[in-house]
């Protein structure tokens, strides 16, 4: 029933491989000597076969490697790989398939290559622009490297974006600022930024503890957040998303997916799903470790670890978790339509009117929006409207 | 039973870390009390508490056998008592068991406060009071010196003052001589009907309940039924004994000694302390003078850091209240704190012990509010009414007057303090009595209000003076004056908890420092929150906690959104330790810490 109601599909394949390991990092990537990308793809194909026997009668809506650092992938595997999806699925033409890549990774005929290969959106980590902040980052490459990958990008892929890590340590407004104003020369359509945040479990949360620097306070931490969003706004290039900018209709599909709780398939170790399935909703996620993934998937066709139905509560969760997020926000009626409660069977209505009075939210018929002030609190925000759920 | 001619009652009374312990574990030596190899440092202070802080908290007993120079064998029967002003009041209950005192001071530090407290209230007591100049061992004593100071500023004849040191054991001889040759032998008769003074009691987890008595006249033998006089319930006896300090059953005890009896009695509270002892049938009529019951003096809130622990709270205060008449308790909520116990002690030290009694003894971890006096409050109504907590303090406008007590405070101080030790007493409201000098040491008596004193005064008192300033006092009565409530209002709700009552004219300095305080220690809300220090309606002082500035995730990993849900289950998780002020909600370490620096 669920799938005559919902028929796409966005799928996310993981390379948990990187050259080197970033401090800030707490993704499930690894480091190794050497990778035998045969056996790999082997495996890739194997666990892609298996989701699409589960899952047989989709629509792709999108298509995305992510890792790790899946430009380190073979152009090879990842042909074999779309066109593996697409004899199981089929992908239409205007399916968008993106690639992340590091700029060091960017060689021009290997670009093209993945270009040929069906790769359609570029989505740059770039970082900084500063060779300074992308020492401090851990990153190998050097700002000139950024600049001529973007170039490469431009010239090779319809559509691309990059990344940025701002507000670090000791980064004024001042240096923002200049440094923003640079990226937006190389802009074309899309923008990442992102605060840095300390992670536990990374290089950066043992130093930042040991006080080997200091992390710009909240005021500052708000006043760049504000600004960014004020500037990007201006050239165009509007935050449809907490750290995303785009300029209208180029926002990124696959990533759309997660924030509206569509439906999405992840192949790969460490990957997670969302699936609609008989009336219920699966969520699930793969092995993270990448040899026991392999392993295992050689063994039984996929390194699935666990999978299981969730409740409408957390389901309900979930998406204003995710929903609030966006600046179009959560849309009530999907709600309705995937919980079966209406905003008022599930927000506590004294947090709401507050919230909305303290002008954090605004509530329109069907969709509950952040507004400018919200953007920047809200966590504190999506745990008090979901302080008493039952 | 010993020929009362022969029996020497006495007590030790000294300042605190004079050596009181250590010279009572002299004696029980020099005695044979305990071999050498049996003998631990301080084997009267058993409280693993007292033994660690040096202090004695309940009375304990001991009867010694001594052989004297003159061949005859005596029965010392010694009484060990608290030294702190807390526990003034069981010091005058083991005196009234006694005929006579050593007066323990230290012959390099001289006279204290509570060497000064303590021997007035034996000389009430009408005891022989024998000086001795201790650790004459030490490079710094000058015994000549402090046996003048003695006479100087206690009033005693300290010409024959014994020096003597308990480290080293010179001089402990004398002592017992001195006792066997200056005290008088209590006064009795054998053949009468029997009179006890119940002097002591307590829950001994083998023995049951423990009560410690002085026979005064007749005998009191196993099997006997007894009658106490005040409660009129009778008892048989079971056991009769003593300390040596080992516990050891006697056949009976006679006129002027001192030992212990059991005899089936259900609870401590059934032993009023105080009360005489004498044969159910045709016993005597007249009792003994007895004490005054104990009152508390200092209250305050004593919650379990975690809510959970409160049945374990309630159940510990019951067991320590067992052994301590003066302890009490009874339930209390708080909006800040949530369920726990108001409890009234005898004094700032007496609240310590028990709290640290109960963390140590019964593993609780507790937060303490901070103490609060009794106040006497007349009502508009004409009613009268004592009030325990700042949290019951009626609206001000149904107030005619309020009353506090007050204390006669005694300070001595090495002069170079004096000057701000002064200004402090001065500014807690005393009023000076006297200023005179010890040697180069000044004496200060002032009356203050109890309320300023249990209020950081000790700790002040000791960093001002770095430690050399010696404190003691008595409760004098009560005073009318211009006392407010001050309450504190998070996000305009009381917090119990932080409420006062203060003087008027401190009460904005102190309603500010609170906020101030709070201000640091709420962390930032969702929305801007006040703080506010108000006298009933009127605020005096207002602190404002700006809103957070930023919170959000900055970024939102691929599809891995069990890891948002889970962020979100641990915040849920921790939100049990925080408490709801209107639309903000506070963790309660921050009152936790706010109640903290009020202690400093």
């Amino acid at each position: 029933m669920t799938n005559k109601l919902n028929p796409y599909l966005s799928l996310y394949i993981h390379w948990p491989f990187c050259e080197t390991k970033c401090p800030y990092c707490d993704f499930n990537s690894h480091v190794r000597p050497e990778i035998d990308q045969e056996r790999w793809k082997r495996a890739l194909l194997s666990e892609l076969a298996t989701e699409s026997d589960l899952y047989p009668n989709r629509k792709i809506s999108s298509l995305f490697f992510g890792g790790g650092t899946p430009s380190l992938m073979e152009p090879d595997t990842i042909t074999a790989l779309l066109q593996a999806v697409d004899q199981h699925w089929g992908i239409g033409n205007n399916v968008e398939i993106t690639l992340e890549a590091n700029p060091n990774s960017v060689e021009k005929t290997r670009f093209k290559n993945f270009r040929s290969a069906g790769i359609n959106r570029l989505s740059i980590g770039a970082q900084s622009f500063d060779d300074k902040a992308l020492k401090f980052l851990g990153r190998t490459h050097t700002a000139r490297e950024v600049i001529a990958a973007l170039d490469i990008a431009r010239t090779t892929f319809p559509r691309y974006s990059f990344d940025l890590i701002y507000c670090r340590p000791e980064q004024s407004m001042d240096s923002w600022k200049e440094e923003l104003t640079f990226a937006l020369e190389f802009t074309n359509d899309h923008l990442s930024l992102y605060q840095l945040t300390i992670e536990r479990g990374t290089p950066f949360f043992s130093s930042h503890r040991d006080e080997e620097f200091r992390m710009p306070d909240e005021d500052t931490a708000a006043e760049q957040y504000e600004y960014t969003r004020d500037v990007l706004s201006c050239v165009g290039l509007f935050p449809y998303e907490v750290s995303n900018h785009a300029t209208p209709g180029e926002e990124c599909r696959h990533n759309l997916t997660y924030w509206r709780y569509g439906d999405y398939a992840g192949i790969g170790p460490g990957a997670h799903g969302r699936v609609s399935d008989s009336g219920n909703k699966l969520a699930y996620h793969r092995i993270s470790n990448p040899e026991n993934w392999l392993l295992q998937t050689e063994k039984m066709g996929t390194g699935l670890q666990k999978k299981n139905k969730l409740t409408p509560k957390e389901i309900l969760e979930e998406m204003v978790l995710m929903g609030l997020r966006l600046t179009e926000g959560l849309d009530l009626e999907e709600v309705k339509k995937q919980t079966g409660r209406s905003i008022e069977n599930w927000v506590n209505p004294d947090s709401l009117v507050l919230l909305i009075e303290e002008d954090l939210l605004i509530l329109t018929e069907n969709k509950l929006q952040a507004t400018q002030e919200g953007f920047l609190r809200l966590d504190s925000i999506t745990s008090m409207l979901l302080a008493n759920l039952a | 039973m010993s020929e009362i001619k022969k029996i020497r009652n006495f007590s030790i009374v000294a300042h605190i870390d004079h050596g009181k312990s250590t010279l009572s574990d002299r004696l029980i030596q020099a005695c044979g009390g305990l071999s050498d190899r049996e003998m631990r440092e301080q084997v009267l202070d058993s409280m693993e508490l007292e033994r660690e802080r040096g202090i004695t908290i309940k009375a304990q007993t001991v009867r010694l056998d001594y052989k004297a120079k003159d061949g005859n064998h005596y029965q010392l029967n010694f009484m060990d008592t608290p030294g702190h002003v807390d526990f003034s009041y069981e010091v005058s209950r083991s005196l009234a068991a006694c005929e006579g005192s050593l007066l323990v001071v230290d012959s390099s530090q001289g006279v204290e406060a509570q060497t000064l407290a303590n021997a007035y209230l034996a000389i009430e007591n009408n005891h022989e009071i024998i000086p001795v100049l201790n650790k004459i061992d030490l490079p710094s004593a000058e015994p000549e010196r402090i046996r003048t100071q003695i006479e100087d500023v206690v009033g005693i004849d300290a010409s024959d003052a014994i020096a003597v040191s308990a480290k080293t054991g010179e001089g402990i001889v004398d002592v017992l001589e001195a006792l066997v040759s200056r005290l008088p032998p209590p006064k009795g008769a054998a053949n009468v009907s029997l009179k006890a003074l119940l002097v002591d009691s307590w829950y001994d987890s083998y023995l049951g309940v423990v009560a410690l008595v002085r026979i005064v006249d007749g005998c009191l033998k196993p099997g006997m039924k007894l009658k106490m006089i005040a409660t009129g319930a009778i008892h048989e006896v079971d056991q009769v004994g003593v300390f040596r300090p080992k516990q050891d059953t006697v056949a009976e005890l006679g006129p002027g000694e001192i030992g212990f009896i059991t005899a089936s009695i259900k609870s401590v509270s059934d032993c009023k302390v105080g009360d005489t002892l004498t044969e159910a049938k045709n016993g005597a009529v007249e009792a003994l003078p007895g004490f005054k019951p104990t009152v508390p003096v200092v209250f305050c809130g004593l919650f379990p850091v975690d809510n959970a622990d409160y049945e374990d709270l309630r159940e510990s205060l019951g067991k320590l209240a067992l052994n301590d008449s003066s302890f009490h308790y009874e339930a209390e909520t708080s909006a800040a704190l949530g369920f726990g116990f108001r409890c009234g002690c005898l004094g700032l030290l007496h609240l310590e012990i028990v709290q640290e009694r109960l963390s140590r003894e019964f593993d609780l971890e507790l937060i303490t509010t901070a103490p609060s006096v009794v106040y006497r409050l007349h009502l508009m109504s004409g009613e009268e009414m004592t009030l325990h907590n700042p949290a019951d303090y009626p609206d001000q406008v149904q107030i005619k007057s309020v009353q506090e007590p007050w204390i006669k405070a005694t300070i001595i101080v090495p002069d170079e303090y004096l000057g701000p030790i002064l200004s402090l007493c001065t500014e807690r409201r005393g009023e000076q009595d006297q200023l005179t000098y010890v040697g180069n040491r000044a004496m200060a008596v002032y009356y203050l209000p109890l309320n300023e004193v249990v209020f950081d005064f000790y700790d002040r008192l000791k960093s001002i003076s770095r430690g050399y300033a010696s404190f003691d006092y008595e409760l004098v009565g009560y005073r009318e004056n211009d006392l407010v409530r001050v309450g504190i209002l998070v996000n305009g709700e009381p917090v119990d908890a932080l409420s006062m009552i203060v003087h008027r004219s401190s009460a904005e300095s102190r309603g500010r420092q609170i906020c101030e305080r709070l201000k640091e220690l709420i962390p930032r809300q969702l929305f801007k929150v006040p703080i506010q220090a108000a006298i009933g309606g009127k605020v005096i002082a207002r602190e404002t906690i700006s809103a957070m500035r930023k919170d959000v995730t900055a970024k939102c990993y691929g599809g891995d959104i069990t890891r948002k849900r889970k962020l979100l289950e641990k915040q849920k998780k921790g939100k049990k330790k925080m408490r709801e002020f209107g639309n903000v909600e506070i963790p309660q370490s921050a009152f936790i810490d706010a109640l903290k620096m009020s202690d400093r």
